[in-house]
C-alpha cells in the first residue's frame, strides 16, 4: 500500500475543501481498501465522509431519500424499503456478506469497481486499471464478464446487486460538486460504457460527491428480485433480475426491469420495458423480452451460457412478478 | 525406558479395552479449544519477536528468465533493509515427506506465481508498497501449460494390468467406458502459510504453518544450507493444512535467509494471493473409466486410468487410481497413472490424494453401471465387495463397506427409491437422491512421543502437530486412558521440533501411528509403575489418580513418592502392509435440488457412515467427517482453480473467486461411526479419519444430481453454466 494522507472532516464544507486539489471519497471501504492494499488504485488523498451526517432516509416526495451513507444492512432492514421498495431490499441482501453489508455504504455499492480477476491482476494488462495497455480478459480465461455493453477494450461486468434494484426503480443519485451546486443523475447518466476509456465508469468529475439517492413512488407493487450464482451466498451474479412490475385488468401496464450479471454497467433496456407494457403476460411474450434484451448481446467465449440462462431466468421472473 | 513395536501381524490381546479410566473414545472436547476460540492460541504470524522486520515475496509474471530492472532502486525505498533474490529460495512448497529442500532458484521461473524475490522493510506497509514497485521482466519461454496438448510420462511402476480388459469389455452382458475430468484445486486453509524465523548465529528458530516438523526441519536446514541440530521449528496451532503444509514452503526459507543475512528476526506471511499459486494444488484429472460386468451388475473387468500434472522434477503424481487397486473385484483389470509435464503450480497432496478424486468418478461409472443393470446403487454395490484384496489376493485386515452401506441405507431412507430420474418436483426444483462408497487407505508411519509422570500428573510430548483435527483432544485421551488420570491432568505439548519426533499431521496417518506412540510410552510408564508395586503391567488398575494391583490401591503420587517417570514410545511401520491390505470404509448418502430454471444445484441433507477401526473421540472423529463431505460439497458443485490458457497462471486466486462452500451451502450433515477394531492397525486398533469423509462425497452428490434431473455430469464440479447446458 502507498502512503496516504487522510482526513475525516465533520460537515461537507469541510469536505469539499479537503478534496480541493484531488482527493478520494472513502465511506465503508469495503472494496477501496482492498484495491489500495494490491496497489490498483493509489489515492495520495483519503477523505472519510462517514462523518458527515449522510447516513438517513427520509420521505422525500412520495418517494424516499437515502443517504450516501447509508449502509447496505441498515437500508435493507428500513421498513419503508422493505414495505415499499422489496426489490431493493431482496437485492441488498443478495450481495456480498453479512460483515461487508454493515460496513459498505449506499454510494460505496453504486461506486464499486468491477471483479475482473484481469483487473485485479496486477501483472496482468488492463485498459481499466492502466489505460491503453490492453484487456488480458479476452483470449484469457472469461465466465463472468459482461455480455452487453462490452467493447474491445474491456468486458469487465458491473457488480453491484443493489445497482439493479436502483435501476428498475428509476433511482436518481443527488451530486453535490466541489462548487457546492447539486444536480441529480439518473442511473443511465450516471454509469458510462466501457468504449475506449474503461477506466472512465462514471460520469462524475473530481470532487464531486454522491449525498444521497433518490427513489420516486415506485410504478408497480409485484417486485422480484432473482439472483443466480454459484454457491448459495457470496458470490457475484452470474445473471440477476430485478422486475417492478404495475398489472391492471390482468395485462401488464408498466414493467420496469434491471439485469446484473450482464453488462458493464447495471443494465436497463427501454426496449424490453416498452415491449411488455399493455401486453397480456404469457410465455410468448417474455420468450420476445428475453429475444430483444439479448439482440445485441456479444458473449465472450466463455460466457456464452449467460445467453440461454438469461433468457430462463428473465421468463421465471415475469412469470413471477404476473402472475 | 522406551518400547518399540513394529506393526507386523495382528494385535491379539487388545489391551486397551481393558483400561478402566473410560476417556478414550468419548466425545470429548479439544483442550486447545478456548484458548482457539479466545484468541490467545498464537498461530505462526502473530509472535513479534523484539526488532522483527517484514518480508514480501514478489511473484513471477511470466514464465521464464529473471531479471529486476530496478533492484537497486527498491532497495533504497523508505524502511527497505533488504531484496533478496537469492538462489536458495524455494520454487514451490516442497512435496510431503520429501525430507530435503524442494527445488530452488529464482533466475527461471518455472511457473507463473514462482517468488523470485523477497523484500524485507521495517514495516509491512514498506515492504509490500516495495514489492510492488520491483520491477520484474521475464525473457518468456514458451513451454506447455495445457495437460492436454503434450505426450504424458507413462511411468512403469505406476501402471497395473492383470487378465484381458479389452476382451472382457467385448464379452460382459454390461459395460461403462466413460472420461471423467475433476478440476484443479486448493487448499484454501483458513490461516495463511506464515513464518517467523530468528538466527541467534548458531541457532535458526522457525515459527511455521507447517505439518509434519520432523520432515521440515531437514527441508529448511538443506534449503538453507545448514545441519539439522542447528534448526528448530515450532508451530503448536495450524489453522489447517489440507496438504499444503506438508513440506517446507517459500515463506519459511526466504524468512530464514533474510533472518540470517540480516541479524534480526524477520516474518514473511503469504498473501492469499500466493497461497493459491506458491503452495501444492491438487491436479486437474482425466480418468478414464472402463467397468466390465455380467448382467446382475457383477464386474469381471475394471479400468481406471488417469492423466494428472505436475512441475518438471516434481516426484508427485496424483494417486488417482489408489482405491481401484482394491475397492472393487473384476479379475481383468488395467489401471494407471500418467503424468503431464507442465508449467502449471506444482502439484502435490491435498486431502485424501487420490481417492478424494479417484472414488469420485469411479462411484460415478458405478451409479452409470447401476442404471445400466437396473440395479439399485447399494445393492450394486454389496454384489461387488471382493472377499480377498482382488490384485494381491491377500486378506482385508477388516472390511466393513457392507456394514456402512446398510447402516447408511437404513438411516437415510434409502429403500423405497424410485430407481428412474425426474419422479420428484418442487416448484422449480428436481430433488433426487445418490449415494457412493467411500474407500481410504490406511497408513502407518514412524513415530515418536514421551511422556513424563509426576505426581500432578502427565505430560505428553511430541513434535507431531494439531492442524484442527483434534491431536491435542486424542492424545490427551490416550494417555490418560492408559495411566488412569482425569483429562484435565494429563497435559499434551506439540509442535516443537526439540520433542521426540512425532508422524506429523497428513495421509490420516496422525492418531494412528503418534495416537501408537503416544500409547506405548504411557504403557512403558504403566510397566514402572507395576515394577514400583512389585506386580505385573497386566494386573495393575489405573484409575482417577489411583493404582489398584489385587488387593490394594495407592495413589499414584505416593508411588511415585516425588520422582518423575519417563516413557517414550517408538512405533515403525513393519510387514502387515505387505500381508493384508489395510482400508477404511464407509457410505455417502446425499439429497440435492435441481433448479430446472438455472441449472443451480442445492444440498437437502447428507448422510456419512464411515468406519475407521476404534474411534478415539467420537467429537473430532465427526468434526473429520463434515469438514472431508462439506469439501465433497465444494468438488461437486463450485471448487474449480481456473488456469490462464496462456500462461497457466491462477486466474481466481482470492476466496471471493475460489468458491468453497460457504455457511448457506451446507445442508443437515449426519455422520454416523461405526464401532470397529482392526487388529492389524496396532495396540489401539484405530485407523485414520481425517481424510475418509471427503471420498466418493462428491460422487453421491453427482449421483444425486443425476436422479434428480436425469443430467448425467462427468466434468466435475457440476456449475449451474454445466448443468444448464444438460439440462437444455
Amino acid at each position: 500500500m502507498r502512503p496516504f494522507d487522510y482526513q475525516r472532516p465533520d460537515d461537507r464544507d469541510a469536505a469539499h475543501a479537503a478534496a480541493r486539489d484531488g482527493a478520494t471519497f472513502i465511506a465503508g471501504g469495503t472494496n477501496l481498501v482492498d484495491l489500495m492494499k494490491l496497489e490498483i488504485m493509489a489515492p495520495d488523498r483519503l477523505v472519510d465522509v462517514s462523518r458527515l451526517g449522510l447516513d438517513g432516509i427520509g420521505d422525500a416526495d412520495g418517494g424516499l431519500r437515502i443517504g450516501a451513507t447509508v449502509t447496505n444492512s441498515d437500508l435493507a432492514a428500513d421498513p419503508r424499503v422493505r414495505r415499499t421498495y422489496p426489490v431493493l431490499s431482496r437485492a441488498l441482501l443478495a450481495g456480498a456478506s453479512g460483515q461487508l453489508r454493515n460496513k459498505a455504504t449506499t454510494a460505496g455499492n453504486f461506486l464499486q469497481r468491477t471483479r475482473c480477476p484481469y483487473f485485479y491482476d496486477t501483472d496482468a494488462a488492463c485498459n481499466k486499471r492502466a489505460p491503453g495497455t490492453g484487456c488480458a480478459a479476452l483470449g484469457g480465461e472469461m465466465r463472468n464478464h459482461a455480455i452487453l455493453g462490452g467493447s474491445q477494450h474491456c468486458v469487465a461486468l458491473h457488480p453491484s446487486d443493489m445497482a439493479v434494484a436502483m435501476r428498475a426503480l428509476d433511482a436518481e443519485v443527488e451530486v453535490e460538486a466541489a462548487d457546492g451546486t447539486s444536480r441529480a443523475l439518473a442511473l443511465d447518466d450516471l454509469y458510462r460504457l466501457p468504449g475506449d476509456t474503461p477506466h472512465i465508469e462514471t460520469s462524475l468529475a473530481p470532487g464531486d460527491l454522491i449525498t444521497s439517492v433518490r427513489l420516486p413512488v415506485p410504478l408497480g407493487e409485484r417486485q422480484v428480485y432473482r439472483k443466480v450464482r454459484d454457491r448459495a451466498s457470496y458470490a457475484f451474479a452470474l445473471v440477476s433480475v430485478a422486475a417492478v412490475v404495475r398489472m391492471e385488468g390482468g395485462r401488464i401496464a408498466e414493467a420496469a426491469l434491471a439485469f446484473g450479471g450482464l453488462g458493464t454497467r447495471p443494465w436497463r433496456d427501454a426496449e424490453v420495458d416498452a415491449l411488455l407494457a399493455g401486453e397480456a403476460p404469457g410465455e410468448a411474450l417474455f420468450d420476445k423480452a428475453g429475444e430483444v434484451l439479448l439482440r445485441d448481446a456479444e458473449p465472450p467465449e466463455g460466457t456464452e451460457f449467460k445467453l440461454p440462462l438469461a433468457r430462463r431466468v428473465l421468463k421465471a421472473v415475469l412469470t413471477e412478478a404476473t402472475r | 525406558m522406551t518400547i518399540e513395536m513394529k506393526i507386523d501381524g495382528p494385535e491379539t490381546v487388545n489391551r486397551t479395552d481393558d483400561m478402566a479410566q473410560g476417556v478414550l473414545g468419548r466425545d470429548s472436547a479439544r483442550p486447545d479449544g478456548l484458548a482457539k476460540a479466545t484468541g490467545r492460541a498464537t498461530y505462526a504470524a502473530e509472535a513479534h519477536p523484539e526488532g522483527m522486520l517484514h518480508g514480501v515475496l514478489r511473484r513471477a509474471p511470466g514464465i521464464g528468465a529473471v531479471r529486476c530492472p530496478n533492484l537497486e532502486a527498491v532497495r533504497a525505498m523508505p524502511g527497505v533493509r533488504a531484496v533478496l533474490r537469492d538462489a536458495r529460495m524455494v520454487r514451490n512448497a516442497a512435496q510431503g515427506m520429501a525430507d530435503e529442500a524442494p527445488v530452488q532458484g529464482v533466475d527461471e521461473a518455472a511457473y507463473v506465481g514462482q517468488p523470485i524475490a523477497l523484500v524485507v522493510a521495517e514495516t509491512f506497509e514498506q515492504a509490500r508498497h516495495a514489492a510492488q514497485r520491483l520491477e520484474v521482466a521475464i525473457e518468456r519461454t514458451d513451454l506447455p501449460i495445457d495437460p492436454d496438448a503434450v505426450e504424458p510420462e507413462v511411468p512403469e511402476a505406476k501402471q497395473s494390468s492383470q487378465g484381458d480388459l479389452d476382451a472382457a469389455m467385448r464379452n460382459a452382458a454390461l459395460t461403462i467406458d466413460a472420461d471423467y475430468t475433476t478440476s484443479s484445486m486448493n487448499s484454501a486453509a483458513m490461516e495463511p502459510h506464515a513464518a517467523v524465523a530468528e538466527w541467534d548465529g548458531t541457532t535458526l528458530t522457525l515459527r511455521g504453518a507447517l505439518q509434519m516438523l520432523r520432515f521440515n526441519r531437514n527441508e529448511l536446514a538443506d534449503s538453507v544450507g545448514l545441519s539439522a541440530e542447528h534448526v528448530r521449528i515450532l508451530a503448536p496451532y495450524v489453522g489447517g493444512g489440507f496438504g499444503s503444509k506438508l513440506g517446507i514452503s517459500a515463506d519459511c526459507v526466504a524468512a530464514a535467509l533474510a533472518a540470517m543475512e540480516l541479524g534480526q528476526p524477520v516474518r514473511v506471511v503469504q498473501h492469499r494471493r500466493n497461497v493459491f499459486e506458491v503452495n501444492t494444488r491438487r491436479s486437474e484429472t482425466r480418468q478414464r473409466i472402463r467397468l466390465a460386468a455380467d448382467a446382475d451388475g457383477r464386474l469381471i473387468g475394471l479400468g481406471h486410468e488417469a492423466l494428472v500434472s505436475n512441475l518438471p522434477e516434481e516426484t508427485f503424481a496424483e494417486p488417482v487410481v489408489q482405491a481401484s487397486h482394491f475397492a472393487y473385484p473384476g479379475a481383468a483389470r488395467t489401471l494407471g497413472i500418467r503424468i503431464a509435464r507442465i508449467h502449471r503450480p506444482a502439484a502435490g497432496s491435498v486431502r485424501a490424494p487420490g481417492e478424494a478424486v479417484g472414488v469420485t468418478a469411479s462411484e460415478v461409472a458405478m451409479d452409470e453401471l447401476a442404471y445400466a443393470a437396473g440395479v439399485d446403487p447399494v445393492e450394486l454395490r454389496l454384489r461387488n465387495i471382493p472377499e480377498e484384496d482382488p490384485e494381491r489376493g491377500v486378506p482385508f485386515s477388516s472390511h466393513r463397506l457392507k456394514a456402512a452401506l446398510l447402516d447408511g441405507a437404513e438411516r437415510f431412507g434409502w429403500s423405497g427409491r424410485p430407481m428412474a430420474p425426474r419422479q420428484r418436483r418442487e416448484g422449480e426444483w428436481w430433488i433426487g437422491t445418490g449415494m457412493a462408497a467411500a474407500f481410504r487407505v490406511n497408513m502407518v508411519v514412524e513415530a515418536q512421543a514421551r511422556i513424563r509422570l509426576h505426581g500432578a500428573g502427565a505430560v505428553v510430548e511430541t513434535d507431531m502437530t494439531d492442524i484442527g483435527t483434534g491431536s491435542y483432544a486424542i492424545f490427551q485421551q490416550v494417555a490418560a486412558e492408559l495411566l488412569g488420570l482425569p483429562l484435565a491432568q494429563t497435559e499434551v505439548r506439540l509442535g516443537d521440533t526439540a520433542l521426540p519426533p512425532g508422524s506429523g499431521s497428513g495421509g490420516s496417518v496422525g492418531a494412528a501411528s503418534t495416537g501408537t506412540a503416544v500409547w506405548l510410552a504411557a504403557m512403558e510408564l504403566r510397566r514402572q509403575i507395576a515394577a514400583r508395586l512389585g506386580c505385573d503391567e497386566a494386573e495393575l488398575t489405573l484409575k482417577d489418580g489411583t493404582a489398584t494391583a489385587g488387593n490394594t490401591r495407592q495413589d499414584l503420587a505416593d508411588i511415585l513418592s516425588g520422582a518423575e517417570l519417563t516413557g517414550t514410545g517408538h512405533v515403525k511401520p513393519g510387514d502387515a502392509a505387505e500381508k493384508v491390505r489395510q482400508a477404511t470404509y464407509g457410505a455417502h448418502f446425499a439429497e440435492v435440488a435441481v433448479n430446472d430454471v438455472t441449472g443451480e444445484v442445492r444440498m437437502r441433507r447428507m448422510q456419512g457412515t464411515f468406519s475407521a477401526g476404534r474411534i478415539l473421540n467420537r467429537r473430532t472423529a465427526r468434526s473429520q467427517c463434515h469438514g472431508g463431505m462439506i469439501w465433497g460439497i465444494g468438488m461437486a458443485l463450485t471448487e474449480t482453480m481456473t488456469h490462464d490458457r496462456r500462461d497457466g497462471h491462477v486466474v481466481n486466486r482470492d476466496l471471493a473467486e475460489y468458491h468453497v462452500p460457504v455457511n448457506a451451502d451446507v445442508p443437515p450433515l449426519d455422520v454416523h461411526l461405526l464401532e470397529e477394531r482392526d487388529p492389524w492397525a496396532g495396540p489401539m486398533q484405530a485407523k485414520g479419519i481425517g481424510e475418509l469423509g471427503i471420498c466418493g462425497a462428491a460422487g453421491a452428490i453427482l449421483n444425486a444430481i443425476h436422479h434428480a434431473c436425469g443430467a448425467r455430469l462427468r466434468d466435475f464440479p457440476a456449475t449451474p453454466d454445466r448443468v444448464l447446458a444438460a439440462l437444455e
